[in-house]
């Protein structure tokens, strides 16, 4: 039999801190890779999945060490008596890929050198062998015209060809592992499919062990062989895809696995524990009574008429205009109480439609109304108090220099909806439980928040103004599944409770699937495709729509446990 | 999740740690701000005032020399005005004129980079083309055009009354741009920030905006760049008052010092040019390692000059 | 590729524009001309015959035009102090701050680059603390105090060098070059390394940012994880990426530094522009100031014309964006 292609036992990494506490980012792990095999490493932020990989790589920044444990490469064992994987050739034994193809190309030098640099230092190969040999690469990680594209420098690929040459740099060497890091977190749908397909033919074909860091659960079903998940620096349960997705066993792992969204099935809540502070329930009777009063409560209908928003790109003296249509002439309804999602892979144009809503953006014709007044740039303070938005990233969605509840605090002074400061304190307070949190969290800055808590605050500064109508700007897309999975359920809770209307917009099928009861489906600043989501799931009628769905890399392959809600 | 992402452990535990250099440099800074302040009350004469100047006793060598006059212990100038006594109110003049310059400077180019920014457009393109064409000449340039120009029109403007008004206009009128243009730059990352956006969707005035969430989060740069731009003003205010376009020999700063110990230094006449240019590099140098490491500490990708 | 290139010619138009403008209002306005060029007792006839001579009754937009006109030939005016062309006096005096910032351009970039690149790759040797300390000390010392403590020791104490002037000057053509005499080289020493001390610094300084910010970036971690060696990471690819910012700041400098030449000048009594400009400040010859000053402006725009240029061939995001 031959040698796995990598073997970690009882691995620990630690960092030693400047004040002599020690940090254990990675703590006993075992794992094992054999060659032709796809080993998925799976985890939330600070799992630990990372640091294994940049170690194997040679990357673990300093103060970062390996303790202890035993790592093999190909049955070779690696010296690690320094703290570092010596002894590991990088590129050799070991080939990378790393997630953002844009940034990990030198973008002053060409494909070819970039390639032959590799196999000239590794192989002691000539330029004209290496050149032949990088061609060759170009062609098997199936990069079209790679004659051309040998002399190109990295702009002048697009993302996926980037990625492309990234792996073939990856495998230029032959290495008996290779690294991927994340490889296709920062590519679209349909980039991503054509990526994992590659990766998943070089492990058959070439009988190259690969780890696959990676926190996207659709990824590890579609293409891996076996999986860890790990969590805080400890392996929870490690096996074959079929048996560990299927059918978890670890308490974390059930957890994790659950709070997967669905593509197959629409489900009411997700299967997540809810994060409740003593007071929500009380707190989110009061916040119905508030915005349940006042003439503005009959929540309008939200109607884009032919909505057109172009972008001048201005030249210099010579350059003349050139205009990009972002969005060519989009047009929907959301009913009030309704949660209206709309889909699209980056550039589609759905987020302009979003700022466009929210008059972060001027249309440059058609019109956008709620409940018949004309909201956008020209809105009046009752359209804008109505329509709120919540943003992707929670990081920078709050003032780090304001304390939380200044921050909700003050749209309510702005809107007078509180007679005296102390009103609107006890307002924000409100807000704050009824979204999960403690009052006593207001007296902080954001950043002692997690990513989940932040965007908890930024959901209720949305709900300051009582607004009828909620636009959310990808708001989990940044977060990890199991707190995407509660914020996801805190936005329904929130349309049950105050009646509002959510225009949702993502890029995840499966999200938009268990959020959503109408669906329209964008492509290049169009809408192609719009009906309710069960029929859009069940029998979509447009080819787009079908090519995306079949795209989606999921956890449907697997048979799951049902789960009980 | 990136490879690229920076390791969390390593990142903690670094607060509020001076270095002892830095800690030497900030009390230096305090040391002489305070006898600035107090120059009246220290100095043993006033240098100023013609009347306290003894010709007899011009070009007398430091106390510690072989002809030295206890009484004087930095030595005298060419018109016998007791050097440490002139130091002392050259130090004043030079830290009031640079400070002065830098709130000129700071205060025009942070409200310019915010209208800018936030606003884009014409304003912006207007405000940036202005600073551009500013900023295409050399800061010396500009400033000894500025005071040559006032000369030319005003005659008083070299005395010691107007000379320093003159000095931190001729000075902000270059600085003020890097205020501007680092303001500017913040403001557009901090405006295209979810928080900003949300403020604007919630319908809050653009001029409470800016106010109260852009200018906050762009301060802590210009914060650093005043700190060393103002050992940066200081500098040229020596350098013109070197020149001779600066403050004149009546009201002298360390510059003007400096200017006329430099036509003595060849008849080995030293301590009128050497003391000042010491007291100077020191103060300018103190600035400087605070500054420097207020740059390091708070904005480490925010680059020299 | 043609429209960056307009707006940046368009950029030069408006900068000799600004400049030219604020060199007429001296010129006009600044000091009367009038009364500079005529005698003490000149009658009011006399003066009014004199402005309008020199065409300065007529409207100002009219005067500028003509003054544009009169630039673009060449004729900068008469000196009020002696009476010679000011373009005379430029060309003279051209050669010397030239071959002072030449040399000191050179000096300071071919000791501050290697400095930074070791500084960068060992941020936490004694040395780069060290070089870090001086530097700090660099930046703090005034150039015209640096001048001065060079010539108090390597002139008036050691005497090996002399301190002011040019030394011999062989003149080929209209230029006076300092570089084929003996004492021409010796004279250049002080004043050149007192020029290049302080832009040292700021090269220094750049390089070590810039190449700290390549080494932390993802293209160097892929090429570390390729298992390249070092040596051709720090100094094949990272370098040149690094360089890129120094060629702008270095064509940059040159402008600030022909401006700082005046300091330098001053200090050792070099006959170059900067002498010639601070006099002119010191007599109010305001012809010689203007002059001086479109002098700069244009020296700059024309620098930074180059530096573009030099950008679009070195770095292939701009070169190919042509095709």
């Amino acid at each position: 039999m031959k040698p796995a292609a990598l073997s970690i036992t009882d691995l620990t990494v630690d960092y030693p801190l400047a004040d002599g506490s020690v940090v254990t980012a990675v703590s006993g792990v075992n794992l094992t890779v054999a060659p032709g095999e796809i080993h998925a490493l799976v985890g939330e932020s600070g799992a630990g999945k990372t640091t294994i990989g940049n170690a194997l790589m040679g990357l673990l920044q300093a103060p970062g060490r390996v303790a202890k444990g035993r790592i093999e490469i190909g049955g070779k064992p690696v010296d690690i008596r320094t703290g570092r994987t010596d002894g590991i050739v990088q590129g050799k034994d070991v080939g990378a890929i790393f997630q953002d193809p844009m940034t990990s190309l030198n973008p002053l030098f060409t494909v070819e050198s970039q390639l032959g640099e590799t196999m000239r230092h590794h192989l002691g190969l000539s330029r004209a062998e290496a050149r032949r040999r990088s061609l060759e690469l170009l062609r098997a990680v199936g990069i079209p015209e790679p004659e051309r594209r040998l002399k190109s420098y990295p702009h002048q690929l697009s993302g996926g060809q980037r990625q492309r040459v990234v792996i073939a740099a990856a495998l230029c060497c032959g290495p008996k592992l290779i690294i991927a890091d994340e490889p296709t977190t920062a590519l679209d749908v349909s980039v991503q499919a054509q990526i994992l397909k590659l990766i998943r033919g070089l492990a058959d074909e070439r009988g190259v062990g690969i780890l696959l860091v990676t926190h996207n659960m659709g990824v590890v079903a579609e293409v891996a062989d076996r999986v860890t998940i790990m969590l805080k620096g400890q392996v929870v349960e490690s096996g074959p895809v079929a048996e560990v997705l299927g059918a978890p066993q670890h308490a974390y792992a059930k957890a994790l696995i659950g709070a997967v969204p669905r593509v197959d099935v629409k489900l009411p809540r997700l299967p997540v524990p809810a994060q409740e502070s003593p007071g929500t329930a009380a707190a989110r009777e009061q916040v119905r009574a508030r915005m349940g009063g006042g003439e503005e409560a009959k929540a309008g209908v939200l109607s884009v008429d032919n909505l057109v928003v172009e972008y001048g790109a201005r030249g210099g003296f010579f350059g003349g205009s050139r205009v990009f249509r972002a969005v060519k002439g989009v047009s929907f309804t959301v009913e009030p109480g309704e949660i209206f999602g709309l889909v699209g892979e980056s550039g589609c144009g759905k987020t302009t439609v979003a700022n466009t809503i929210a008059g972060l953006a001027k249309p440059t014709s058609g019109s956008v109304t709620l409940g018949g007044l004309p909201i956008g740039a020209k809105r009046g303070g009752v359209a804008r108090k109505a329509l709120q938005m919540v943003f992707q990233d929670p990081y920078s969605a709050l003032n780090p220099r304001l304390r939380v509840t200044t921050a909700i605090a003050e749209p309510i002074a702005f809107y007078h909806l509180a007679a005296t400061k102390a009103e609107a304190v006890e307002d924000a307070a409100l807000l704050l439980e009824s979204v999960g949190l403690d009052r006593e969290a207001g007296a902080r800055f954001p950043h002692a928040f997690s990513g989940g808590q932040r965007q908890r605050i930024a959901i209720a500064r949305a709900l300051a103004p009582r607004p009828r109508f909620l636009v959310c700007d990808e708001p989990t897309s940044s977060l990890d599944v199991s707190v995407q999975a509660q914020i996801l359920n805190l936005l329904k809770d929130l349309r049950d409770l105050a009646g509002l209307s959510i225009l949702f917009i993502s890029h995840d099928l499966a999200v938009v699937r268990q959020m959503c009861d109408r669906i329209a489906v964008m492509k290049s600043g169009e809408i192609v495709e719009q009906a309710p989501t069960e029929e859009l799931f069940a029998a979509p009628s447009h080819p787009y729509t079908r090519e995306l769905l079949s795209l989606v890399p999921s956890l449907d392959k697997i048979a799951r446990e049902p789960v009980a809600v | 999740m990136s490879l690229a992402a920076p390791n969390r452990p390593a990142k903690r535990r670094r607060r509020l740690q001076m270095p002892v250099s830095v800690m030497i440099g900030l009390a230096v800074v305090v040391l002489m701000l305070a006898i600035a302040l107090l120059a009246p009350w220290i100095a043993p004469t006033d240098p100023t005032n013609v009347a306290s100047f003894d010709l007899m006793s011009a070009e007398l060598p430091p106390a510690f020399m072989p002809d030295g006059d206890p009484a004087h212990w930095l030595g005298t100038d060419n018109q016998g005005r007791d050097l440490f006594s002139a130091i002392l109110y050259g130090m004043r003049v030079s830290i009031a004129i640079g400070g002065g310059a830098v709130l000129v400077a700071a205060s025009i180019g942070v409200v310019l980079g915010l209208l800018a920014g936030y606003f884009g457009g014409w304003v912006d393109i207007v405000i940036m083309r202005v600073g551009d064409v500013i900023l295409s000449l050399p800061t010396i340039l500009l400033a000894l055009l500025v005071s040559g120009i006032a000369r030319a029109i005003f005659p008083e403007a070299g005395t010691a009354q107007w000379a320093p008004v003159i000095l931190i206009g001729a000075i902000a009128i270059h600085e003020w741009v890097q205020y501007a243009r680092t303001v500017r730059a913040a403001t557009m990352v901090e405006a295209s920030k979810d928080y900003v956006r949300a403020a604007r969707v919630i319908g809050l005035p653009s001029l409470h905006i800016m106010v109260r969430h852009i200018l906050p989060n762009v301060m802590s740069p210009v914060m650093v760049i005043a700190t060393i731009n103002l050992a940066a003003a200081v500098l040229t205010e020596a350098t013109l008052s070197f020149l001779g376009v600066g403050m004149p020999p009546t009201y002298p700063s360390l510059g003007t010092l400096i200017r006329i110990g430099n036509e003595f230094v060849f008849s080995g006449i030293w301590w009128i040019a050497v003391f000042p240019a010491v007291t100077l590099v020191i103060l300018v140098l103190a600035v400087n390692v605070v500054g420097d490491w207020l740059r390091d500490r708070f904005n480490p990708k925010l680059k020299g000059r | 590729m043609i429209a960056s290139i307009g707006s940046r010619l368009g950029q030069a138009v408006l900068v000799m524009l600004a400049v030219t403008a604020i060199a007429f209002v001296m010129f006009r306005y600044v000091g009367d001309p009038v009364a500079m060029m005529s005698r003490e007792d000149a009658s009011p006839a006399e003066k009014a015959e004199l402005r309008a001579s020199l065409g300065l009754d007529r409207p100002a937009i009219v005067q500028y035009g003509d003054f544009l006109g009169r630039t673009l030939k060449g004729d900068l005016g008469i000196s009020f102090r002696n009476q010679r062309p000011v373009v005379d006096l430029l060309a003279e005096r051209l050669p010397a701050t030239l071959e002072l910032v030449i040399v000191a351009t050179l000096l300071s970039l071919s000791v501050g680059i290697p400095i930074g690149v070791y500084c960068a790759l060992k941020p936490d040797g004694a040395l780069t603390r060290a070089i870090q300390t001086i530097s700090l000390v660099g930046i703090s010392m005034p150039t015209f105090v640096t001048g001065i403590g060079l010539i108090l020791i390597f002139a008036v104490t050691l005497r090996w060098l002399p301190s002011f002037g040019r030394g011999d000057v062989v003149q080929i053509g209209g230029w006076s070059t300092g570089f084929l005499t003996r004492s021409g080289w010796a004279s250049l020493i002080l004043p050149s390394i007192t020029l290049a001390l302080y832009q040292l610094t700021l090269i220094m300084r750049l390089v070590r940012a810039e190449m700290i910010d390549v080494l932390s970036s993802d293209y160097i971690r892929f090429a570390k994880a390729r298992g390249l060696p070092s040596r051709y990471i720090n100094f094949r690819l990272a370098l040149r990426n690094a360089l890129m910012p120094v060629v702008t700041v270095t064509g940059l400098q040159i402008g600030s530094l022909i401006a700082f030449a005046i300091v330098t000048e001053t200090v050792f009594q070099w006959p170059g522009m900067g002498l010639l400009f601070i006099q002119a400040v010191s007599f109010a010859d305001v012809p010689v100031m203007a002059a001086y000053l479109l002098f700069v402006g244009f020296l700059f725009v024309v620098i930074n014309m180059i530096v573009d240029l030099t950008y679009t061939l070195i770095d292939p995001r701009l070169r190919t964006r042509r095709a």
